[in-house]
């Protein structure tokens, strides 16, 4: 499987932010996006999972499923961390599991490998930034996809949580998956860097 | 269908919470029905002849209270733009969006009507067509408000512009809603004729509200 941008243009309101941008992931890699503050690492993530579009060039994924879109073999784990503080930290991940669909996992398991399960049962309400994203990569696990778009993952886990989050990562790669990680820190992983914007 | 049935409980879940908003139209609409009485004053026949009217436009307006939180609040918790990635089409998860607002929101007024119509004077033919009427109506009003909710969800406090875009919709809605249910009442046109219509109506909004809400999401997302 081969993920790959050519000549990527994005504008946002008729205003260029990036232009000229090649990359290229194949299964088992992961690919960290780097550049100074504004200069497009989440739109650029966002290009990818189809949620704006592209002005000029072309990004596709090779050797997956036929039948469905990029986006559609892809999670995305963005600033917003899609959770709904009336429902419990269950009730959070067993929705996304059932709406996001195929090959789907069990949600205890995939808490307790983010190290929730003491919490299944509290309203997202009363988890701290940290548990949120934890309860966010959970849904990274319980269901399989193949690419995972990653903007900051790490922001606001504790280094346990960082080295936690490292593994799992390592996990993705060695079953053959992919990673575009937009990031200012280290990942922890083998990265290749795609350094975007700002000169050099 | 399982993506579906999730979307729509966990919708109806979160509508029925504390702060969920299931409640709000409920008590709008309590609120207006009672004021109403009082506003008029005591002549029963009128209460009688205005009651349909004052029930419908009470129905509408409460309806309209909740719809701009149907793609607002997924919007600003990031969901919305997985729900767009999803691999169930957006113009299925708009529907069923929209009928778990209906049954969380819209159902509770019907309910409510009964009781509501005591307060107005209506005897117990009037009320069950003017809840018949409801009944066929509100589906209506909340698949066209959709259209203008996917309009509005980039909008912070997009509240207002909503009413404006979705009023011009509802206004047939209205007219064949209270006509059927005078023409139930006082004649002389039969009950058939305006309440097929609203049928009608509703009927249309099922295919169009859908795509035209997953259409304008799609544009709107940036």
């Amino acid at each position: 499987m081969r993920l790959s941008g050519r000549d990527v243009r994005c504008a946002r309101g008729g205003r260029e932010i990036f232009s000229g941008v090649d990359f290229e992931a194949s299964s088992g890699e992961a690919l960290a996006v780097t550049g100074p503050n504004g200069s497009g690492k989440t739109s650029l993530l966002r290009l990818i999972a189809g949620q704006l579009t592209i002005a000029s060039g072309s990004i596709g994924l090779e050797g997956g499923e036929s039948e469905l879109t990029l986006p559609e073999q892809a999670h995305y784990l963005g600033h917003r961390d899609a959770l709904k503080s009336a429902l419990s930290v269950m009730e959070n991940l067993s929705f996304w599991r059932d709406f996001l669909g195929g090959e789907a996992f069990d949600a205890r398991t995939s808490l307790a490998a983010v190290g929730l399960d003491h919490a299944a049962h509290l309203p997202a309400a009363y988890l701290s930034a940290g548990q949120r994203r934890r309860l966010s990569i959970a849904r990274l696990l319980v269901v399989r996809r193949p690419v995972w778009l990653l903007d900051e993952p790490t922001n606001a886990l504790d280094t346990a949580g960082q080295s936690m989050f490292a593994a799992l990562m390592g996990d993705h790669l060695s079953r053959g998956g992919l990673i575009v990680a937009a990031t200012h820190a280290s990942l922890g992983i083998a990265a290749r860097e795609l350094r975007i914007g700002g000169g050099s | 269908m399982r993506a579906l049935a999730a979307l729509i409980r966990r919708d109806i879940k979160i509508a029925l919470r504390v702060g969920g908003g299931a409640l709000i139209g409920v008590l709008f609409f309590l609120t207006v029905v009672v004021l109403m009485p009082f506003a008029v004053g005591p002549d029963l026949a009128l209460l009688t002849r205005l009651g349909p009217a004052i029930l419908w436009i009470g129905a509408l307006l409460a309806s309209l209270l909740t719809l701009d939180r149907l793609f607002m609040a997924d919007h600003e918790d990031g969901s919305l733009d997985l729900i767009v990635m999803g691999r169930t089409p957006l113009e299925l998860a708009c529907a069923a969006k929209a009928l778990a607002h209906w049954l969380a929101a819209g159902l509770p007024l019907i309910i409510a009507t009964p009781v509501l119509g005591l307060l107005l004077n209506l005897d117990a033919t009037s009320t069950s067509a003017v809840a018949l009427t409801l009944l066929a109506g509100t589906p209506a009003l909340t698949f066209t408000g959709m259209i203008g909710a996917a309009l509005a969800v980039t909008l912070h406090r997009g509240g207002l512009l909503l009413a404006v875009l979705v009023l011009p919709l509802s206004i047939p809605v209205l007219i064949f809603g209270v006509a059927a249910s005078q023409a139930a009442i006082s004649g002389p046109l039969s009950f058939g004729t305006p309440f097929s219509i609203l049928c009608a109506l509703s009927l249309v909004s099922f295919v169009i509200g859908p795509f035209a809400a997953a259409a304008s999401l799609r544009h709107g997302l940036d």
